[in-house]
């Protein structure tokens, strides 16, 4: 079985269950809670699947009101709290422990004001991304955020990862474009933190609260900014014969001014899968393709696009093409968002997220080969390239322990490769508990001492979210602690 | 060194090159730490629109870095030194993100702390800490480096910072509309920023503001200006103009600015050149939402004579009054109160800012967590106390 560890449960909290399930029954009503074992086992895991926990009970709030009294609740009588949207995690950010419960606020979902005025939308964190987009397209907006599972995933696990997307490179992640959010703290108390204005008051608390992981409390309603629509969009392909040939046509796009809303890389094994899927006219024969998109008027894509593939020809490339109507650019698009799906389809496959400077992508993904190569497995490589962030997707067959077990070895390593050449463990997609170990090579025990102490603040005894984005051992100690006893570095 | 002074207890005032000395309550100090020596810029690569420095360069060096690259820093830093009677050209890429105060291009390239990578800074128990680092996308564990922005070294010295920078437009156009009353020259400027023509500016000045403009084309004008600012390619500047002409067509017909007079008027902003120093006067900057922000320039403008100027669409008022015992606090925070915001007092006597509130006071619940995040980073209260808020 894969190797991450996860705590052992609280047997005294599994025999109070019948307690807890009539007081939380007497406080929120007997609808909110999924008691049966086949209604709990739909929450044992979420998208990082190789590791499942049924969780001993799920409470599907509706309001505010509700979270505030169920955490409250909990806090009172030392009950681990697991907060979930979709489930969409792709790091286990919300793995249940047995010993928990599962407050999924999937059902708190409703639009409850849109401003076109000041260009906000006010919002219950269990609606979806996409959503929120398709709630005010009619006004002429869009919320920026793209993250793949778009569809799928909530706003409330956006904001808990601080979720990027392909089109980040102009529009920025989460934390670019919230405004404020109404959280729920461990003892049930609601806070406002940050509010409508574009500043905040005082510290910026948003911004620990943004991408924290469910760590600092619930939040139940969000105030986003919205962004006009582009006139228009378009993307074009260029094939190329290597990935030193595509890195630096991004760095010279960029050196030129110019700023594309997108620019995304695939290597040769993902080429294939994707085209295979989406019939989007990938380019079979090029080692690495760029998809790059501007916006604009038509004539302003028209130029754009033009100087693009200009700036391209000095790199040699095998193919150039400008996506010739709106229907190729939404199969290009497909064929990159479906990307995971795709190769999902061939194999089992472990997704990492790692960062890293661009001037370092030839040499990251040689040693990616190598790495994947060691292991006995292959990889395919996708690259948010104008922002660095490095989706490199191990093969393996999840059948087999022992493969998975060398995956997420190889995993490692690549993640370890990329905090050496300067990036980082995670671009967008958490830390979770797949890499909480790792957080060790990225931070000093004090950068990490100086983040435990925030959460203790919000969480003095460690009751949100157990056993994530800390390493095990050292949340083990805060847990059994008393909540005064900060961590000290060493 | 605050390894040292933590050990023995010693307050400290935490100042840069002394941009913003004049500006924040007054901190209760045993001694002075400047971050003045840490100079230099540590990392830039163009292509990959990064650059870290120690955080006592002075922002006119990194800019000067920047332009060398045809590049710069996207947020516009206002440096409130000429406002606030304190040196200008002294404020330092430190002080920038200590404050977050970011100019008239935050409407859409984001703010200062928006666009801040990482740093690395010193708590106040002497520990050397790092957050973020130099690429774009980066969610390990708690964005402690943002969470940093606007706490004017109460939390932690800063001692690098690493941000992004972004290309410089290749042109720049500014569309002046005469003669609008506050509440329409707002709406005029939210009609424009719901366009996707990427407008970059979003200013209203009233009559008495424009009177203290430098811009020639402009000085003589004698009413309201309401101004738009499109950057972008020159093949693509003239459509945009023409597209936001159709698009404000009902405000009438604006004066049209090159990229010189563009570049001219909206360095004023920079230093609130319309604002500038005297002791007659007290200065606020109020964060709202934009249409709100008529309504309480108004609010306050019963009691007294104000000036103002709206940034960010509206969505940023700077307000001037006159001097008063408390800066006119009770008017201007009652007025923000009923309407939604907050309002810091930039400019008054250090007397003043030391006994009314100089920050927006906080709700209970969350002084309660500020609290918690101050003691968190520096327990014993050493560094630049009683700097945003009297007891801590």
């Amino acid at each position: 079985m894969p190797h991450i560890e996860l705590p052992e449960p609280d047997v005294g909290v599994l025999r109070r269950l019948p307690i807890l399930i009539e007081g939380l029954k007497s406080r929120v009503g007997q609808d909110l809670l999924i008691v049966d074992e086949d209604g709990r086992r739909a929450y044992e895991t979420d998208a990082f699947t190789a590791y499942r926990r049924v969780p001993m009970l799920v409470v599907l709030p509706r309001t505010t009101e509700e979270v505030s009294k169920i955490l409250k609740y909990c806090h009172e009588n030392d009950v681990k709290v697991i907060p979930r949207g979709a489930g969409t995690s792709l790091c286990g950010g919300s793995l249940p422990t047995e010993d928990a419960i599962v407050l999924c606020i999937s059902k708190m979902n409703r639009v409850i004001e849109i401003d076109y005025a000041n260009r906000l939308a006010r919002l219950e964190a269990g609606i979806t991304n996409l959503q929120i987009t398709a709630e005010v397209a009619a006004g002429g907006f869009f919320y920026a955020p793209d993250p793949s599972s778009q569809l799928a995933c909530t706003l409330a696990g956006n904001l808990a990862m601080n979720s990027g997307g392909a089109h980040c490179l102009k529009y920025g992640v989460t934390t670019h474009n919230v405004l404020g959010v109404k959280m729920v703290l461990i003892d049930g108390t609601v806070v406002e933190i940050g509010g409508s204005a574009l500043e905040r008051n005082g510290y910026d608390l948003l911004s620990l609260v943004i991408g924290s992981e469910g760590q600092l409390g619930v939040i139940t309603e969000a105030t986003v900014k919205l962004v006009p629509s582009p006139e228009g969009a378009r993307p074009m392909m260029i094939g190329f014969r290597s990935p030193e040939a595509a890195g630096s046509c991004v760095s010279a796009i960029i050196a030129a001014g110019i700023i594309p809303v997108a620019i995304e890389y695939m290597d040769h094994a993902a080429i294939e899968v994707c085209e295979a899927f989406a019939g989007a006219g990938y380019p079979l024969d090029a080692e690495a393709l760029l998809i790059v998109e501007v916006e604009g008027s038509e004539a302003e894509i028209g130029i754009l696009l033009g100087r693009i593939a200009e700036i391209a020809a000095r790199f040699d490339p095998k193919t150039v093409q400008i996506s010739s109507d709106a229907d190729q650019s939404a199969r290009i698009w497909a064929g990159r968002k479906a990307a995971f799906g795709a190769i999902g389809r061939i194999s089992d496959y472990l997704c990492m997220d790692g960062t890293i400077p661009l001037a370092q992508l030839p040499h990251a993904l040689t040693r990616i080969s190598q790495i994947c190569a060691e292991y006995g497995l292959k990889v395919a490589n996708i690259f948010h390239a104008g922002d660095g962030n490095l989706h490199p997707l191990i093969l393996y067959d999840a059948n087999s322990p022992e493969e998975a077990e060398r995956a997420e070895l190889a995993g490692e390593a690549i993640l370890k490769l990329c905090v050496e050449l300067g990036g980082c463990l995670t671009g967008e997609h958490g830390v979770g508990i797949e890499k909480r170990e790792l957080m060790t090579t990225q931070f000093t025990p004090t950068d990490l001492a100086v983040q435990m102490r925030i959460k203790t603040v919000f969480d003095p005894t460690w009751r949100l979210n157990p056993a994530k984005v800390f390493p095990l051992a050292i949340t083990n100690v805060m847990r059994a602690g008393d909540a005064a006893s900060t961590p000290e570095a060493a | 060194m605050i390894a040292r002074f933590a050990r023995e207890k010693r307050g400290i005032e935490v100042v840069g090159h002394g941009a913003l000395r004049n500006t924040g309550r007054v901190a209760t100090a045993d001694v002075v730490l400047t971050t003045s020596g840490l100079k230099g810029v540590t990392l830039y690569e163009p292509t990959e629109l990064v650059m870290s420095a120690r955080s006592g360069t002075p922002i006119y060096e990194i800019e000067s870095i920047l332009a060398a690259r045809g590049q710069m820093l996207s947020f516009e830093p206002v440096d409130l030194g000429p406002a606030t009677g304190a040196p200008g050209g002294a404020l330092s890429i430190g002080g920038v993100f200590a404050t977050n105060f970011s100019g008239s291009r935050r409407i859409s390239a984001g703010s200062a702390r928006d666009n801040l990578l990482g740093v690395r800074a010193v708590n106040g128990r002497g520990e050397l800490f790092k957050s973020g680092g130099r690429v774009m996308k980066n969610v390990a564990g708690l964005d402690v480096a943002r969470g940093l922005t606007g706490s004017w070294g109460t939390l932690a010295v800063m001692t690098e910072v690493t941000f992004k920078v972004a290309p410089l437009p290749q042109t720049m156009q500014t569309l002046a509309f005469v003669g609008l009353p506050d509440d329409l020259a707002i709406e005029a400027l939210n009609i424009a920023m719901a366009t996707p023509l990427e407008i970059s500016g979003a200013v209203h000045l009233p009559k008495n503001c424009v009177d203290r403009l430098k811009v020639p084309k402009l000085k003589g004008v004698g009413q309201s200006l309401t101004l738009l600012r499109l950057e972008t390619f020159a093949t693509s500047i003239d459509e945009r103009r023409e597209k936001l002409k159709v698009a404000l067509k009902v405000y009438g017909k604006p004066i049209e600015l090159d990229a010189e007079d563009t570049f001219s008027l909206w360095s004023e902003f920079r230093t609130l050149s319309m604002m500038p120093f005297s002791t007659e006067t007290s200065l606020w900057r109020i964060s709202t939402l934009p249409t709100k922000a008529p309504e309480i320039v108004a609010a306050i403008q019963k009691f007294m004579d104000v000036v103002a100027f709206y940034d960010w669409s509206g969505a940023l008022i700077w307000l001037e009054v006159p001097a008063a015992a408390d800066a006119g606090a009770a008017d201007v925070r009652r007025a923000v109160a009923v309407r939604g915001g907050h309002a810091t007092l930039i400019r008054a006597e250090p007397e003043i800012r030391n006994t009314v509130e100089v920050f927006e006071p906080l709700k209970p619940e969350i002084e309660r967590l500020t609290r918690g995040i101050k003691s968190a980073f520096d327990p014993s209260g050493l560094l630049n106390r009683g700097r945003m808020y009297a007891n801590f």
